[in-house]
């Protein structure tokens, strides 16, 4: 297998972009990083796109198709490749690309995801994402998305002692990073009592806890490494990919507290990048609710199985903590257009990574991981990256 | 939402809450599966169907203040994950309850109920909710 690096990053902001469409965001995205990694349109061999429900959000499919037409790729007839697997849709697509590269299938890959989310209502948002569950024995039966995780917040709290205080902890630490980013759908600080007075949305969880409905895209481009200084003084290396599944309904699951595949994704990659967690210094995880991040730091390995709601309330994930969490302000503050979430994460990693991530940098960073779920923890993607 | 084929399709085992039983190693699955994810190979031929008896107790609990489709007009609601006394968790909507009443632990039932209803002369579907076991004493 061939070595793969990251030459360009680029991104929309997030947040209600009314004035752009699906397209257009997409291209946005892509553009930015084809310009930042100095290639040009003929040089790209070939497109992933992540994306997890066009169809309902925006009632068009074939997206691979779309994006490579308006990005001006037609007549050059690329393959272009849509990729689902929910909220782990943009993680997947940049798994895709990186095994194309590696493979040695392909030299140039872009990769993007873009979800369009606010052209529809929250009732039909809310019903979309649920189906990230299983639609017939949880949907069906009343559990709503963000139900499954208050379900997860309350047993973590029962058997751990995690405190509402501690979950609020993750959206007051994501909200400031938030603040530090200009692309970020949140920019404002908020303080405990602002999650805690907010209103329920799933007992024990409130709105605060909850990452929002966004548009937005973002979109890397990859080559082997040994090609990558062609482009670019810093290119960013891939130097470990995991990915791994787990039963769609939360309540099959042999542990709700913890998320296996998260713990399976993470070994494969780490394995592969020859590292442990001590090495990094960074990581974008899947904060779709505030328990979620507790659940990410205590499966990647970052803390031990409990004591994620303490670590955060003791400020160790924060930007000069042990290892910080969310530079970006994560799904919380930087916003959640699902299919692009996955690559916003990579996108980050690498800003840092490259040392150019203004007042939310975080110093010496040489090893930055990404942690991209699907549904409620039954697609998990890690990767791993290093500044070569 | 669910059609009403794709609801009926469910209905032998929402009714009756059938699963199956892995007699090569003996777990028991809600709903059926085709396969014992333990067992894999070793299960074909070896699944039979199970009733469950719909009384556990509850693993995890919330009260949903934002639904989404037609239970929009039951907020709040209760859904809580129960764990039969076969084995399974199973998730679904707690009535005939306060939330301030349930705990982790706390003994429930499955009942039959209305679980949503395709417009207001449209198909009504039904299935599992659970109920509070009370204590024979009171």
């Amino acid at each position: 297998m061939r070595r793969v690096a990251v030459i360009g990053v680029g991104d929309t902001k997030f947040g209600e972009l009314w004035d752009a469409s699906f397209r257009d965001i997409g291209i946005r995205a892509g553009l930015a990083a084809v310009e930042d990694a100095k290639i040009s349109a003929e040089m790209i061999d070939a497109v992933f796109v992540g994306n997890m429900s066009a169809g309902r959000f925006i009632e068009q499919e074939h997206i691979g198709a779309l994006i490579a037409d308006y990005a001006g790729l037609a007549r050059d007839h690329i393959p272009a490749t849509r990729v689902e697997a929910a909220g782990a849709s943009g993680g997947l697509a940049l798994r895709q690309g990186f095994m194309a590269v590696a493979s040695g299938l392909h030299d140039i890959v872009v990769v993007g995801g873009a979800e369009k989310m606010m052209d529809v209502s929250d009732i039909a948002s809310s019903m979309i994402q649920s189906s990230a569950s299983d639609q017939e024995w949880e949907t069906e039966l009343g559990a709503t998305f963000a139900s499954l995780h208050a379900l997860i917040a309350r047993r973590h709290m029962h058997e751990y002692g995690t405190t509402r205080e501690q979950l609020a902890d993750v959206a007051v630490k994501n909200h400031k990073n938030g603040s530090l980013n200009p692309k970020a759908q949140f920019q404002r600080e908020i303080n405990r009592d602002v999650v805690l007075r907010s209103p329920l949305v799933a007992d024990p969880l409130r709105v605060f806890d909850c990452s929002p409905s966004s548009d937005g895209a973002a979109a890397v481009v990859l080559c082997p490494l040994d090609d990558a200084k062609k482009y670019v003084e810093t290119p960013v290396e891939i130097i470990g990919s995991g990915q791994a599944s787990d039963t769609l309904a939360l309540h099959h699951r042999r542990d709700i507290l913890t998320m296996d595949a998260t713990r399976i994704a993470a070994k494969k990659a780490f394995k592969r990048a020859g590292l442990e967690q001590k090495d990094v210094q960074l990581a974008e995880v899947h904060d779709n609710f505030t328990i979620s991040e507790i659940l990410a730091i205590e499966d990647l390995g970052f803390f031990k199985k409990g004591e994620g709601g303490k670590a955060t309330e003791d400020g160790r994930t924060a930007l000069d903590g042990e290892i910080a969490i969310n530079t970006s302000g994560g799904l919380k503050a930087r916003g959640d257009p699902i299919g692009a979430t996955g690559l916003a994460q990579a996108v980050e990693v690498v800003t840092q990574l490259r040392g150019v991530a203004g007042k939310r940098q975080v110093k010496d960073a040489s090893v930055g991981l990404t942690h991209n779920v699907g549904g409620t923890g039954a697609t998990v993607i890690v990767h791993i990256f290093r500044r070569s | 939402m669910a059609t009403a084929p794709r609801f009926w399709r469910q209905n032998p085992s929402r009714y009756n809450l059938i699963g199956i039983k892995c007699n090569s190693c003996g777990k028991n699955y809600f709903p059926p599966r085709a396969i014992c994810p333990v067992c894999h190979r070793k299960s074909v031929g070896k699944i039979e169907p199970l009733k469950f008896k719909g009384e556990g107790a509850i693993f995890s609990f919330s009260e949903v203040h934002e639904g989404i489709d037609e239970k929009a007009t039951l907020k709040p609601y209760l859904v809580a994950m129960v764990e039969l006394d076969e084995g399974p968790k199973i998730t679904g909507q707690v009535i005939d309850c306060d939330a301030c009443d349930l705990k982790i632990g706390a003994r429930v039932r499955t009942v039959l109920r209305k679980l949503s209803e395709e417009g207001s002369a449209g198909v009504i579907h039904y299935g599992y909710k659970f109920v509070p076991v009370r204590d024979k004493k009171e």
